[in-house]
C-alpha cells in the first residue's frame, strides 16, 4: 500500500518554510549527484530558507530573540516566492511538477480524506500499484478516490512502476468507478502521471482500449467526477482517469498531448529542444484554461506544493469540497449535459471563414 | 512473375528507364509491381496482397454505392490556437498539406449507402499530417456521430494516424474525448459502430474512437498500438516479439473481431451490419 503509516511524522504545518530545508537540501544535493540541478530557478528561495532556518537555530542554541529578522526573512521569502512562481516559464513548471518532493496522491489521500479504505484489483488481470483507488470521505461526501501514484523510495517508485499504469490499472479503475456508480458515490480522480506504460506487456493486454474504454465510460458514468492534475498530466495515460465534470490543475502542474522531450524529439529532432516544446505546446494551467480545458486553477502556497504540502492539500481538499457540493445537487440528466458539453465545446476549427470555439461550435451544426 | 510477364510485354525493357508512376516496388514482398494491377486490385499487391496506404476518396468507393455519397463538414479547416511553430509555422504545415492532398484536413465524413444500407461513414487520410487529430479531425467525427445517432444509422471509421496532433496541444488530447463522448451517446442508443484499422493507426487516435467499435476489423499487417515502436524499444532496451503491434498479433492477444482483406472488406461490413442493425424504416417499396 503506497499510503503513509499512521504515526509517521507529517511535513510542518504552513506558516513559512519548512524547517526541514537542511535535510532537503542535503537530499537534492545526492539525488541530483553529477546531474545538473533542474532547480536552479528556485536558488534564491533556497538560499534564503537555509538563513531563516540558521537564525532559527541561532535564536534556540544562544536562547536570544531574534523573531523580528525571523518575520522580515519570512516576509521576504513569501515575496520571493511569489516573484519566482509568477514569471515560471512552462518548462520549469513542468520540471516542478516532477519535483521528488512534490506531495503524491497518497499525500493528499492521508491530508483530505478522513479515512481511506483502499480497495485492489481490476477483477480479471492484476493490481496495479500505479492507480490507487478506495473509498474515502472528504468533508461531509463520501467518495471514491482515485489517484495516480510515482512512489515514494526507491521501491515503492518500481512497485509502482513510476506512475506509468498498465492496462490493468485502467480496468481498476473503471472497475471501482462503476462500483461507485451503483452506490451513488461521486468520484475524485487526482492525475500524476509522466503517460501510461510504453511497453510490451502493456500493448499484449490491450493499453489503448482500456483507456479508451474509460475515456467514454467515464463520459457516460452517472455520478460526478471531480478530477485534479496534482502534477504531470502525461497525455491519453492522464485522460485515462480524466474525463469529469470539473478540472481542477495545481498551478505548478501540466497536462499535455505529449511530454515535451517527446514533442522535441519528434518536431525539433532534438530532445534538448524542450523547454522550446514546453512553451509551445500550452500545457500550463493558464492557456488550458483559457481554451476551456480547465476549470479552475489551484494556487500553490509560497513555495510551492512540494514545500508545503499541507497548505496544498487544505486548498485542494476546500476546492474539492466546493465542487463536489455544488455538482451532487444537479439532476442527473443535467449533470451528463453539461459534462457531455464540456467536452463537446473544446477545441478551434474555421469554417466559413469564421473561427468557432467553445459553445459557437457546438451550436454551429444545430 | 507479373514482372516477367509484363517486362516481355516490352513496357520497359530497361528498368533503369521505368517511367516514373507506372511502377511501384511493393514495401511487402520487394518485387516490383505495375502500378495499375495494384489499383485494380483495390490498392493491394498482385504477388503477396500487401495492402498499400489507401487514400480516402478510393476508399469510399470501395465502400460506399456509386452515387449515393454526400460529404459533410467538407469546409472545416484548423485553425492556430497555440500560433505554434516547429520548423515551420502550422499555419503554413497545413496549407502544404492541403496542397499536397487536396483535402482541407486528415478526415471525410459524411453519408452513404453501403450495399442499401444508410450509414455514416468517416475515413481518415494518412497523407496530411500523418493523420493527425487535431480539432477539425475531432469536431468533424463528432458531428458524424451526433448525426448519425439522430437519423439512427450505424456509424463506420476507418483509421488511420499517428496520433493526437502535436501542433494544437492538449485540444487535440482533448478530441479523445470528445469523440469518445459521441460515440458512447451513439452506443446507448443502440447503435452499431464498426471501427476499421488501417495502417498504421496508433496513440491518441487508437486509445480512443478506434477502439471502441463494438466490431473491431483490421485489414492484414497493419500496424496497430498506443506507444511507437522506437519508443518502447528505448523503454524496455531490448528486441520486440515477433510481429510486434501487427493486426495478427493484436487479434492473438485478443483486441480485436477479425482481419478482413480490402477486397472482402464491403462485404464483411455489409454482413455483419445485417445482424446488428435493423433500420427503422426498411424501404419497403
Amino acid at each position: 500500500m503506497c499510503l503513509a503509516k499512521a504515526g509517521q511524522p507529517r511535513p510542518q504545518p504552513s506558516t513559512g518554510p519548512a524547517p526541514r530545508a537542511a535535510h532537503w537540501l542535503t537530499w537534492m544535493a545526492t539525488y541530483h549527484a553529477g546531474v545538473s540541478n533542474p532547480f536552479t530557478f528556485l536558488d534564491p528561495l533556497v538560499a534564503l530558507e537555509a538563513k531563516i532556518q540558521e537564525l532559527e537555530q541561532l535564536a534556540q542554541s544562544r536562547g536570544v530573540d531574534l523573531s523580528v529578522e525571523v518575520a522580515s526573512l519570512r516576509q521576504k521569502w513569501a515575496e520571493e516566492s511569489d516573484r519566482t512562481f509568477a514569471g515560471l516559464t512552462a518548462w520549469q513548471r513542468v520540471q516542478l511538477s516532477r519535483h521528488p518532493q512534490r506531495p503524491q496522491a497518497s499525500d493528499y489521500i492521508d491530508r483530505i480524506a478522513q479515512e481511506f479504505v483502499p480497495l485492489a484489483g481490476d477483477r480479471v488481470f492484476g493490481d496495479d500499484a500505479a492507480i490507487i483507488t478506495g473509498l474515502g470521505r472528504i468533508g461531509a461526501h463520501a467518495c471514491l478516490i482515485i489517484g495516480q501514484q510515482k512512489g515514494k523510495d526507491i521501491h515503492e517508485r518500481k512497485r509502482c512502476n513510476f506512475g506509468m499504469p498498465h492496462p490493468e490499472g485502467y480496468r481498476k479503475a473503471l472497475e471501482k468507478m462503476r462500483l461507485a456508480e451503483r452506490f451513488h458515490l461521486p468520484v475524485v480522480c487526482l492525475i500524476n502521471t509522466p503517460g501510461a506504460f510504453p511497453g510490451v506487456e502493456a500493448e499484449e493486454r490491450g493499453q489503448s482500449l482500456a483507456i479508451a474504454v474509460n475515456i467514454r465510460d467515464m463520459s457516460l458514468l452517472r455520478t460526478p467526477i471531480v478530477v485534479a492534475v496534482i502534477g504531470e498530466g502525461g497525455s491519453g495515460g492522464a485522460l485515462g482517469i480524466g474525463v469529469g465534470d470539473r478540472m481542477l490543475m495545481l498551478q505548478n502542474s501540466y497536462f499535455s498531448v505529449i511530454s515535451p522531450e517527446g514533442c522535441a524529439a519528434i518536431l525539433w529532432k532534438d530532445g534538448a529542444k524542450r523547454d522550446i516544446a514546453a512553451a509551445s505546446m500550452g500545457l500550463t494551467a493558464d492557456i488550458l484554461s483559457r481554451h476551456g480545458i480547465v476549470d479552475e486553477i489551484l494556487p500553490e502556497p509560497p513555495g510551492g506544493a512540494h514545500r508545503q504540502g499541507d497548505a496544498m492539500a487544505a486548498i485542494l481538499q476546500a476546492a474539492l469540497v466546493r465542487n463536489l457540493d455544488a455538482l451532487t445537487k444537479l439532476p442527473m440528466a443535467e449533470l451528463l449535459d453539461r459534462r457531455y458539453a464540456k467536452y463537446r465545446t473544446i477545441g478551434q476549427v474555421i469554417e466559413g471563414g469564421e473561427l468557432l470555439t467553445g459553445a459557437r461550435m457546438a451550436a454551429a451544426h444545430g | 512473375m507479373v514482372l516477367d510477364r509484363l517486362r516481355r510485354g516490352a513496357v520497359a525493357k530497361d528498368p533503369k528507364k521505368i517511367p516514373d508512376g507506372l511502377w511501384l516496388k511493393c514495401p511487402g514482398c520487394g518485387k516490383t509491381v505495375f502500378k495499375k494491377l495494384v489499383e485494380e486490385r483495390q490498392d493491394t499487391c498482385p504477388e503477396c496482397n500487401y495492402h498499400y496506404t489507401m487514400s480516402s476518396v478510393r476508399r469510399i468507393e470501395l465502400l460506399i454505392d456509386s452515387g449515393t455519397w454526400k460529404e459533410w463538414d467538407a469546409g472545416l479547416s484548423a485553425a492556430d490556437p497555440l500560433t505554434f511553430t516547429d520548423s515551420k509555422p502550422y499555419p503554413k504545415r497545413i496549407a502544404e498539406s492541403q496542397l499536397k492532398t487536396g483535402m482541407n484536413d486528415a478526415v471525410v465524413c459524411g453519408t452513404g449507402a453501403l450495399n442499401g444500407m444508410a450509414v455514416g461513414l468517416g475515413v481518415m487520410e494518412f497523407a496530411f499530417i500523418g493523420g493527425s487529430m487535431g480539432s477539425v479531425v475531432g469536431e468533424k467525427l463528432t458531428r458524424l456521430v451526433e448525426r448519425s445517432t439522430a437519423a439512427r444509422m450505424p456509424v463506420i471509421i476507418v483509421s488511420t494516424s499517428g496520433g493526437a496532433r502535436m501542433q494544437e496541444g492538449a485540444l487535440s488530447l482533448m478530441q479523445m474525448a470528445k469523440t469518445s463522448a459521441a460515440l458512447g451517446r451513439h452506443k446507448e442508443a443502440g447503435l452499431p459502430y464498426l471501427s476499421i484499422l488501417t495502417n498504421p493507426t496508433m496513440a491518441g487516435v487508437m486509445a480512443s474512437f478506434a477502439s471502441l467499435g463494438d466490431i473491431i476489423i483490421a485489414e492484414p499487417k497493419a500496424l496497430i498500438g498506443f506507444t511507437g515502436l522506437r519508443v518502447i524499444k528505448e523503454t524496455i532496451k531490448q528486441e520486440l516479439p515477433e510481429g510486434f503491434q501487427t493486426s495478427e498479433f493484436i487479434l492473438q492477444h485478443g483486441q480485436i473481431d477479425l482481419i478482413v482483406t480490402r477486397q472482402d472488406l464491403r462485404g464483411e461490413l455489409a454482413r455483419v451490419l445485417s445482424y446488428l442493425h435493423r433500420p427503422r424504416s426498411t424501404a419497403a417499396a
